[in-house]
């Protein structure tokens, strides 16, 4: 009798790339329906347009490079990236503002390089930056979370805010929409106010805005399910978290009038989720255990640094961008002592020599 | 015991309980034996027998000359009616010479049978270690490595430990659990035997925690002297415990030096199938002919273990297990982990083949289309030689192979738990084996060049000392000429010129005779680092 011949393990394999962006996109369920919640219908809206542009160009582009479109869309990446991209722009940005950051990130930041695996950049990271940069005014459309007064925008009139560019009726953008509290935050501390008052604000609740802390703990819950299923591991999130938390937490102790306290800092803007989500794509991190600690610090000190000192209030993107510039070099340099070795030991030859 | 943890790893499924339901069938004699002259790592066997021959059970079939080396003895008595390439499990699928025995049926042992050595105990060490060598013993885990050259340590190295690993860490393979079960004391033989010849002062029995029956039989017949010396140890099992450079750190927290052996740490590691068979050997005169094989597998009918004469075609020990279930389409020797596919069941038992593994389209799936590496690391995260498979396989695909030995690439004990978690289903491992044959064929070629500019060079030295010494020959004669006009003072002075200079090639001849002499001799030493290495990681896992 005659057999199939195979190389081993023969066995039925652990995961595949699609199960595991299968389990990211779940994770992000939580999160994506809190942020519903408190800043209305455009969140859907966005992260839909988001996955469905990215498909489209994914497929293009696989197309294009002549790769089999089907088995390369199976791999649920593009769905990610679309999605993340999605949640970093205000729910109210118009479609064209996903359109052009998704092109970039699925055209430029990641097929140009050569497609899932090879691309340097965390493609959804390098859309943002891209809309952030040249879009700036339509980049700042965060509607107030639900917990204030202010109506939110039914689901037509998102809709019709989205797909228009412009609000419906008699609506003013000033009133539909606020500073997110890293902007108060920066502002307030501009103009020479406290932390103490910017604080005191109605925006304000525990740490930070209300709405905020919310979104953030629902994007917590998905990062530790990531977590539970050992999709991602630990280094990189607590590395970002404690990267950003210990530097706060030293100024604020020196002067806790001009400097946020370090729980701000964690629970506004994009942390929880750059922690656990954007930082830990394995494509664009650093792999090694130490390597992956370096640079998840790295992602940290950086956020500090930039919305204390830099131009951006929210500084996530840039951060882990700047970061994947350092991964190779960082997967270089903390390479693992090998088995029955000592760090940095001698090769064990070519095994005949 | 304090026990440690290595680096990585798998829990995967425990599979044998299939296959331990049933006691071990001891087959009876097939139509045809097909004995392959190479089952063992290391230097090739050559037959000492010729087509027509009668042969009777035990004699040497094949008989090998090298140190890293074990006979081949027939495991009944009957005609040898060829001797030819066949096909023999071997992952390259390549033909090898075997001996073709058709059995008589008499399964007499003529004279062939060693004598019974029950003072064994009184034998002198090295009259032991011919007699392992005469049995043919090799590793019985799967890797074939020679036992008599485990058990004699090189000059100068004490062995202080004897690891017996009963750490069968592959799912589905349970032929060292049922030898356990069944043949405790046989074994604690071997272990008594190997523990002389060695002179160690304990021995650490690893037995899988998944294997509580083993454990049981075992701790019923540990011969009471024997409780100081041995020491049963239950350890957790995760793929692969069973190899032995994990044993080592899980039993002692010590690493076997990179490139070295467990020899370096003071310490040898046989399987237990190995101890019962230096026990057949040395006490009943009885080489190694059989081995338990473990038949399994949904697309076997009823799993279990059977006990094989060497040469047995697959297709018999599978028609023991009850023959296959329907829509088995692929039949693995060894376990699913490290096993290899074969193509065809027709080919032979021999001593490294522990099981038999086969399988179904829905047990095994195709794992669809390898995709691009997506630096998830998981692969790095259980490697147990803690390497970067994902780094290795980046090299290889770029064939930098100077970069891929840095990285560790002859660290890689080919285990196969990067190439499972990988969600891109990359073939990992067999790039690293295409990586090392790679390098092997280089380092071949480079020492082949070697040789051969060698060669030219010395040629080339030869040519110009007999010119030169032409040259000088002329010279003489044009003196010698010119002498006969000269008178004999201007004679003393020629002649000692002529002298300064014999003087001088003299020296020079012996130059050269010293430089051709040192080449060889750096051979020698590649050579002998070649074997060790080439060997080291693979026996008895
Ligand atoms: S497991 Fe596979 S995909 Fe992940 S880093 Fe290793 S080789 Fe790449
Ligand atoms: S096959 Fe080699 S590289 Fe892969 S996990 Fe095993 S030892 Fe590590």
């Amino acid at each position: 009798m005659r057999f199939r011949t195979q190389s081993s393990p023969h066995v039925i394999p652990a995961h595949s790339v699609g199960g595991v962006m299968q389990q990211v996109l779940m994770a992000l369920v939580p999160g994506t329906l809190a942020m519903t919640w408190f800043f209305g219908w455009g969140v859907l809206v966005n992260v839909l347009l988001g996955v469905l542009f990215a498909v489209a160009f994914e497929a293009a582009m696989v197309a294009a490079r002549k790769r089999p479109v089907m088995a390369t869309l199976a791999d649920n990446s593009a769905i990610v990236t679309g999605w993340l991209f999605a949640l970093a722009i205000p729910p109210l940005a118009p479609f064209w503002v996903t359109l052009i950051g998704i092109a970039f990130a699925i055209i430029v930041a990641k097929h140009l390089y050569g497609g899932l695996g090879y691309n340097p950049f965390n493609p959804a990271m390098v859309g943002y930056v891209v809309v952030l940069v040249s879009f700036p005014r339509e980049m700042a459309l965060w509607p107030a979370p639900s917990t204030l007064p202010e109506s939110p925008l039914t689901l037509l009139q998102t809709l019709q805010t989205v797909l228009t560019g412009s609000l419906p009726g008699a609506q003013a953008w000033d009133a539909v929409t606020r500073a997110t509290p890293l902007d108060a935050m920066r502002e307030g501390l501009v103009s020479g106010r406290t932390v103490g008052e910017i604080t005191a604000s109605p925006l304000f609740g525990s740490f930070t805005e209300t709405g905020w802390e919310w979104v953030g703990n629902f994007f917590l819950l998905g990062g530790l399910y990531l977590l539970f299923r050992r999709i991602i591991h630990w280094h990189i999130p607590v590395a970002v978290i404690l990267g950003v938390a210990i530097p706060a937490g030293f100024f604020w102790l020196l002067d806790p009038d001009s400097f946020a306290s370090p729980a701000f800092h964690v629970f506004s803007g994009a942390v929880i989720i750059g922690a656990f989500f954007i930082a830990t794509d394995p494509v664009s991190a650093s792999t090694t255990p130490l390597g992956r600690i370096l640079y998840g610090a790295g992602i940290g000190v950086l956020i500090f640094v930039i919305r204390t000192w830099g131009g951006y209030p929210d500084a996530v993107a840039f951060a882990v961008l700047l970061m994947n510039m350092v991964a190779p070099t960082l997967d270089h340099l903390t390479r693992p002592r090998i088995f029955g070795r000592t760090r940095g030991g001698p090769p064990s030859g070519d095994g005949r020599a | 015991m304090q026990l440690h943890r290595f680096h990585g790893g798998l829990k995967l499924a425990d599979e044998t309980d299939a296959s331990t339901a049933e006691p071990v069938l001891v087959m009876g004699v097939p139509a045809k034996l097909t004995v392959p002259l190479g089952q063992h790592i290391g230097e090739a066997t050559e037959a000492c027998v010729q087509v027509g021959d009668h042969v009777t059970k035990g004699q040497r079939i094949g008989q090998s000359k090298g140190y890293i080396a074990a006979h081949v003895h027939a495991p009944t008595s009957g005609k040898v009616v060829d001797i030819d390439l066949y096909p023999v499990p071997h992952p390259s699928g390549l033909d090898a010479p075997c001996v073709v025995i058709e059995p008589d049926g008499h399964d007499d042992w003529g004279d062939a049978r060693m004598e019974p050595w029950l003072d064994w105990d009184t034998r002198d060490l090295r009259a032991l270690r011919q007699r392992l060598r005469a049995g043919g013993i090799v590793g019985l885990g799967g890797a074939a490595f020679p036992t008599a050259v485990k058990l004699n340590p090189r000059a100068g190295q004490r062995i202080h430990t004897l690891v017996v690993n009963g750490a069968e860490c592959e799912p589905y393979i349970s032929a060292d659990d049922m030898l356990l079960r069944t043949a405790p004391e046989a074994v604690f033989e071997g272990i008594r035997i190997t523990a002389r010849l060695l002179g160690v002062e304990r021995v650490l029995f690893a037995v899988e925690d998944n294997m509580p029956e083993a454990m049981r039989s075992l701790t019923e017949t540990l011969p009471p002297e024997l409780r100081d010396l041995i020491e049963l140890v239950s350890v957790p099992s995760i793929y692969p415990t069973g190899g032995e450079r994990q044993l080592i750190k899980v039993l002692t927290g010590q690493e076997v030096p990179s490139g070295g052996l467990p020899a370096d740490l003071g310490m040898v590691c046989h399987n237990p199938g190995t101890f019962k068979a230096i026990c057949d050997t040395v006490i009943q005169g009885r080489p190694l002919l059989s081995r338990i094989v473990t038949v399994t597998g949904p697309g076997v009918k009823h799993p279990r273990n059977v006990e094989a004469l060497l040469g047995t075609p697959f297709a018999d020990v599978i028609e023991a297990a009850g023959g296959y279930a329907e829509g088995v389409d692929r039949l693995v020797m060894g376990g699913p982990m490290m096993g290899f596919a074969v193509h065809d069941d027709s080919i032979p038992v021999i001593k490294a083949t522990n099981c038999l593994l086969a399988t179904r389209p829905q047990d095994t799936p195709d794992p669809g289309p390898v995709m691009p590496c997506i630096r998830c690391a998981e692969c790095a995260a259980v490697c147990p030689a803690q390497l970067l498979p994902q780094q290795l396989y980046w090299q290889a695909k770029a064939k930098d192979f100077d970069a891929i030995q840095d990285y560790g690439l002859f660290d890689c004990i080919e285990c196969g738990c990067c190439a499972y978690v990988c969600p891109s289903n990359i073939p990992l491992v067999q790039y690293y084996r295409y990586a090392k044959n790679e390098i092997w064929a280089r380092e071949k070629e480079r020492h082949k060049s070697d040789i051969a500019r060698e060669r030219y060079e010395f040629r080339q030295e030869r040519i110009e000392r007999e010119e030169r010494e032409k040259a000088e020959r002329l010279a003489k004669k044009k003196a010698a000429l010119k002498n006969k006009e000269a008178d004999g003072d201007k004679q003393a002075a020629i002649q000692a010129a002529l002298e300064r200079a014999q003087k001088k090639k003299a020296a020079r001849a012996e130059e050269s005779a010293k430089g051709s002499d040192q080449a060889p001799g750096s051979e020698t030493t590649r050579e002998e680092t070649s074997t060790t290495n080439d060997t080291r990681d693979r026996d008895d896992r």
